[in-house]
């Protein structure tokens, strides 16, 4: 299991999102995949062809396995995005054939 | 004569070098970076307000980390440095550029691709459940993110990283539960003389073996990867020893990789040439000596262009930077570039052992079992794509790809194909080489609709 390695930087704001509605506590400047991951959440999405249990993979922008849907807007890399507090994040829900 | 437009695709070692040379000679160019901070995927900087030391982050390499952000730094006004832009398409003298959530269009008389490059993979079993990550990725999660990607980790594979992620994971306080690597260890002692004979940088590398087995960590040779285990989350690795036999491991993390492959989906756009790389075992884009490809004004660096690493990739930057000072019509470079060229030649000979000591596991691409997943995006399995192969009877990848799906989702590729094409030369019976190249698609990364309701630019 993902697990930070350093206590936050005191310069560093805390930040409060939310995971399919259970709110998580992350640090100002970290990805939302590392926030995510850090706090439990290793599946990320439903491979939308098998239904498959999937989460990060490359961790830079590759291989398209860590999309989440962010206020809304779906199909968002969760490792290139930085956390904002206030982001809520959902499994992603795109199905094949929807795009 | 009018003031060329130079833009730079990719703030790592080699684009950042490149920006500095034009910098000096009073061009300004467009950096265009894909991530929010400059550095590239080697020397990724942490985020803004996080204050871990150099030393801490980056080990060996601190004082060249530093010395590439602090020189990033000073260039300040004389570049347009503009981050987290994605480059998804080449059209003729354009580049479409989403950055934002905003779409834009950018004119080029010359354009530099330094688009660095991202880990190979080979599929196994197992590889797709929450836990497994590649070997780049657990580097990044340790010196971006300040993170470990599990408790107790496996790291295996064929690659000048997986020592060293190994080592630095170790070094976090991470128990590493093993070091498996794919190749025979006769092989390594066939590229023990290149590497010594390679100077510090070779030594290095062999000083990261001697720590692990200082910390106790089993560093295994010849083994084969059987399956991760673990249905939503990774509880153990098994594998086959060099003598065949199987054993399991408990972690709850795996990260794997079989060195990295250039990110070239551009440079094809564009139309450049390639070339099958024996050495890497991969396509690349055909360059000259001083890093022009085949088509006029765009030129290639680092390891986008070919898989050399950090030092050589900051080389080529300048190097293409002075090329394409000197079609500019500006002062002679020739001096320069035979220094340059020194320089390259003396990492050629060490670059060779590496890529000796870490050869790319084609055998295990060609065994992947029917039921093992090939691709990621499409979950398409091995077996089906071997059907689709015996009764479709693709002659070449692209074709392979359009009667099996394999390769056609989101990562358009990038990380099944080198499998793909080794699976599809085994069933033509060739080389892979003459197996075809999977074509790259606009966008090269999937995009949003809603950015072009807002687009802006100059031929929007």
């Amino acid at each position: 299991m993902f697990r930070r390695r350093a206590q936050s930087d005191p310069g560093l704001p805390p930040v409060s999102i939310r995971f399919e509605g259970r709110t998580i506590a992350a640090t100002g400047g970290e990805t939302l995949a590392a926030a995510l991951l850090a706090a439990g959440e290793e599946v990320f999405r439903a491979s939308p062809v098998s239904g498959a249990p999937r989460g990060p993979f490359c961790l830079m922008g590759a291989c398209f396995e860590c999309l989440v849907e962010i206020d809304g807007m779906p199909g968002q890399q969760a490792c290139m995005t930085i956390v904002r507090d206030g982001m809520d994040i959902r499994r992603d829900r795109i199905v094949e054939g929807e795009e | 004569m009018r003031p060329e437009t130079v833009i730079i695709v990719g703030a790592g070692p080699a684009g950042i070098r490149a920006a500095m040379v034009l910098a000096e000679h009073g061009i300004r160019p467009v950096v265009l970076d894909e991530a929010p901070m400059s550095g590239g995927q080697i020397f990724r900087r942490q985020p803004q307000g996080f204050t871990r030391s150099y030393a801490k982050l980056y080990g060996y390499e601190a004082r060249r980390a530093e010395a590439l952000h602090t020189a990033f730094d000073a260039l300040g006004p004389r570049i347009d440095y503009r981050p987290g832009a994605l480059v998804w398409n080449v059209e003729g003298r354009r580049l479409q550029v989403l950055r934002d959530g905003v779409n834009e269009t950018l004119a080029f008389d010359r354009l530099l691709f330094a688009t660095g490059a991202m880990d190979r993979v080979i599929p196994f079993p197992g590889w797709t459940t929450p836990g497994v990550y590649t070997l780049g990725g657990a580097q990044v999660a340790l010196k971006h993110q300040a993170c470990a990607i599990g408790r107790r980790v496996v790291f295996f594979g064929s690659s000048p990283l997986l020592p060293l992620v190994a080592l630095q994971y170790a070094a976090a306080g991470v128990a590493v539960a093993g070091v498996f690597d794919t190749t025979p260890r006769r092989a390594k002692i066939a590229a023990l003389p290149g590497v010594l004979a390679g100077g510090t940088t070779g030594l290095k590398g062999l000083s990261y073996l001697a720590r692990l087995a200082l910390k106790g960590i089993r560093y295994h040779h010849g083994i084969t990867p059987v399956a991760a285990i673990g249905d939503r989350t990774v509880t153990g690795f098994a594998y086959l020893d060099a003598g065949g036999r199987q054993h399991e491991t408990a972690c709850d993390a795996v990260a794997f990789g079989y060195g990295i492959k250039s990110e070239w989906q551009l440079a094809d756009l564009a139309g450049c040439r390639f070339a099958f790389d024996a050495d890497t075992h991969q396509w690349r884009v055909e360059t000259d000596a001083e890093g022009r490809s085949s088509v006029e004004g765009i030129y290639l660096a680092g390891d986008g262009a070919r898989i050399a690493g950090a030092d050589v990739a900051a080389e080529t930057g300048e190097r293409a930077a002075r090329a394409i000072l000197a079609d500019t019509g500006g002062p002679d470079q020739g001096a320069a570039l035979s220094t340059i060229a020194r320089r390259l030649a003396r990492h050629a000979g060490l670059r060779q052992a590496i890529d000796r000591a870490f050869p790319f596991p084609a055998h295990l691409a060609r065994e992947i079992p029917d039921d093992c997943i090939l691709c990621r995006c499409e979950a398409v399995r091995a077996g089906e794509f071997r059907a689709a192969i015996a009764a479709l009877g693709p002659d070449e990848v692209n074709r392979a790809k359009a009667f099996s799906r394999v390769g056609m989702g989101r990562c358009q590729g990038r990380v099944c194909g080198p499998a793909a094409a080794e699976i599809l030369a085994t069933e033509l019976g060739r080389p892979v080489s003459e197996a075809g190249r999977l074509r790259s698609q606009p966008p090269v990364k999937p995009i949003p609709i809603a950015a072009f309701q807002e687009s802006k630019g100059d031929a929007a």
